[in-house]
């Protein structure tokens, strides 16, 4: 009896794996029973068999374009972020005077909320906001520029709120790369431009994968702010919109849950792709403190 | 690379916000020498290496190579090679792509990078383990890679901060031997920073002891073991045994010094006058058990192979440590003495930030040996 328990305690089976079973109810209640759930309705349209829900998603042209929609939307803006972050948090990961102040200035965001940046694009951007009327002030433009209710109010909200995020995550990557790494470069006779793109990019490409990965799936499943700043029911009728609009207006619960099988193919589909790409890359210890 | 015949530092300081890290330091290295930078944590020695590799600026002062100016250059411009004391190395490239990577940068042809690489890893032995990550590599394997990178661009001067202090004891002792041989073949010049005398005296042809930023003595390892300029200097050379004490009486470099009850007779450091607060400084293998010394109690033995560590303690509470050849047990009364050649007198600067009480840096001094 005590050999059993002991040689079961050697792999990991002893009463401690009794604290693991709030969580998984919670996950059990709370995910897996309404994905099931959510699945196997969407396998039970109300006509056309099994894939009854899939075929009229698929078939349907305006239907179907909103995956597209939505790639178009959340691929650049995500692609956008993680490349507008990495050059300012390689500025800022050493330490220097008023690093916090700036480091909360870039992550204020987060706090707002879809629609209070909405609200503020709106003002802003909009046809009669401060940028329209500064430009045709200074004589730019003639006539406004049209950046809201459209494609651009939302990728623009989709910036703004995905960049402090991905910012926050490359930085704490960047310092976990030991910076002797490039002073090292720099003894080698490396400048500024192979220190960074043969030392320090490569042992950030996995952070970057990753961080990549997280605000692509942020981007894909907008709502708000394709409906507040976007226009959509044109060109930014995104796939959540087509999923709200089946559930809650036509009430095809089965179409409604096939539609938001689809988005998660797509986004694992796209997040497998880049982790793909990521295992190519070394993802070993940088040697830093991180 | 270009050889010099000389790099001249020329009171070079740094100063971190208002504290001085490094002040004025004045230093001729001639091609070919081996200096070691040495002294405590936080004395200045890494501050050193760090401006003479370019990494930190300086606050004053200029660096010259022959007639050129070379503070003025950015660390890839200089031509230094360094080791660094986490080594350093590029996680994701290769043994072989480390030792090459300075190569390309100086865009060396590839069959001549080829060539210089295989060279390099040969020269630290490495042969079998060229293709592996850093991090398959053990940490004196690391070591060496970190020594064969910066050696295959032929620096003109290269640049050693603490190399061996991640190492166990006995591969220390091995790569010391090894570095001292590459220095050697290669006709290398090397800055060695250190906070160990022993790996110190053992490598360098010159010697730069530090403190608080400031040169105190600068000689020979022979010079620096058998004279000492100061007590500071003195204590990092191994005088385990620094006792404040005043001079009773001066006779040409002999003096007597009289304090907690003891009277010794030892060599003169600098100017002394009868009355001066004095430091008496004395190695424990220079103390040793015989008639008419001063009276001690043991207190403490450590068998050291050879003979044994003491540590006793006088009548008035003062500490002193000495070898013995026979081992005494702990209690035993014994008597001390010292031959007056081997007990050097150092004036006590007012300025001396250690004004412990005399048991308290004794043990100090302990502590940093």
């Amino acid at each position: 009896m005590t050999a059993l328990r002991h040689r079961l305690a050697e792999r990991g089976v002893d009463r401690q794996l009794l604290l693991l079973v709030p969580a998984s109810l919670c996950v059990l209640i709370l995910f897996v029973y309404p994905f099931a759930y959510g699945l196997g309705l969407s396998f039970q349209p109300a006509q056309g068999g099994v894939f009854g829900a899939y075929r009229t998603f698929f078939e349907d042209a305006y239907q179907r374009d909103t995956m597209w929609t939505t790639l178009k939307l959340s691929l650049p803006a995500a692609l956008l972020n993680v490349a507008a972050s990495v050059p300012i948090a390689y500025r800022m990961r050493g330490r220097f005077r008023g690093k916090r102040l700036l480091t909360t200035l870039l992550v204020i965001p987060i706090t707002l909320g879809t629609v209070l940046t909405a609200e503020g694009l709106l003002n802003f951007l909009g046809p009669t906001g401060w940028f329209n009327r500064t430009l045709m002030s200074i004589g730019i433009t003639d006539a406004p520029l049209r950046l809201t209710n459209n494609y651009w109010g939302v990728f623009f909200s989709l910036v703004i709120t995905g960049f402090p995020f991905a910012f926050l995550l490359i930085l704490s990557y960047l310092s976990g790369i030991d910076p002797t790494l490039e002073r090292a470069a720099a003894t080698l006779g490396a400048g500024w431009w192979p220190r960074f793109h043969r030392v320090t990019l490569p042992l950030l490409a996995p952070g970057l994968a990753t961080t990549f990965c997280l605000t692509f799936v942020l981007a894909f499943s907008v709502f708000p702010s394709a409906i507040l700043v976007g226009d959509p029911a044109g060109s930014t009728r995104v796939i959540s919109i087509a999923a709200y609009h089946a559930a809650y207006e036509a009430f095809d619960y089965p179409l409604a849950s096939a539609i938001a099988v689809v988005m998660g193919v797509v986004e694992l589909l796209v997040v497998a792709a880049v982790l793909g790409v990521r295992s190519v890359f070394y993802t070993g210890s940088t040697g830093g403190k991180g | 690379m270009t050889k010099f015949e000389s790099l001249r530092l020329e009171g070079v300081t740094r100063r971190f916000s208002g504290h001085d890290a490094l002040t004025g330091l004045t230093l001729t290295i001639q091609r070919g020498e081996f200096i070691a930078l040495l002294g405590p944590s936080g004395c200045g020695k890494s501050t050193a290496l760090n401006c003479l590799a370019g990494l930190l600026p300086l606050t004053e002062g200029s660096i010259w190579q022959d007639q050129s100016r070379l503070d003025t250059l950015p660390p890839e411009r200089r031509g230094f090679g360094m080791v660094f004391q986490n080594y350093a190395l590029f996680p994701h490239m290769s043994v072989r792509k480390n030792v090459s990577f300075g190569l390309q940068m100086r865009r060396v042809p590839r069959a001549e990078a080829r060539r210089r690489t295989d060279e390099a890893i040969r020269l630290v032995h490495l042969e079998e383990h060229a293709a592996k990550l850093p991090g398959q590599l053990s940490g004196g394997q690391q070591q060496r890679v970190a020594i064969a990178r910066a050696i295959v661009l032929e620096p003109s001067l290269v640049l050693m901060d603490e190399p061996l202090s991640n190492l166990d004891a006995k591969l220390r002792l091995e790569m010391r031997t090894e570095i001292r041989r590459i220095h050697q073949t290669l006709g290398l010049t090397t800055v060695y920073v250190t906070h160990d005398q022993e790996e110190a005296l053992s490598m360098a042809d010159r010697l730069v002891v530090l403190r608080d930023g400031r040169v105190q003595q600068v000689g020979t390892p022979e010079e620096l073991h058998t004279r000492p300029a100061n007590r500071h200097v003195a204590d990092f050379m191994g005088y385990r045994n620094l006792l404040p004490m005043r001079v009773a009486s001066i006779d040409g470099r002999v003096a007597t010094v009289d304090g907690n009850g003891m009277v010794l007779r030892g060599t003169a450091v600098g100017d002394l006058s009868a009355g001066d607060e004095v430091v008496a400084g004395v190695r424990p293998e220079d103390l040793r058990a015989g008639e008419g010394g001063v009276p001690v109690t043991v207190e403490v033995v450590e068998y050291q192979g050879r003979e044994v560590a003491v540590e006793a303690r006088t009548d008035e509470g003062v500490i002193l440590h000495l070898r013995a050849a026979e081992r005494p047990a702990p209690g035993d009364k014994i008597s001390v003495v010292a031959d007056p050649e081997r007990v050097l007198v150092f004036p006590a600067e007012a300025s001396a930030s250690a004004g412990a009480p005399v048991g308290a840096s004794t043990e100090a001094s302990a502590g940093a040996s």
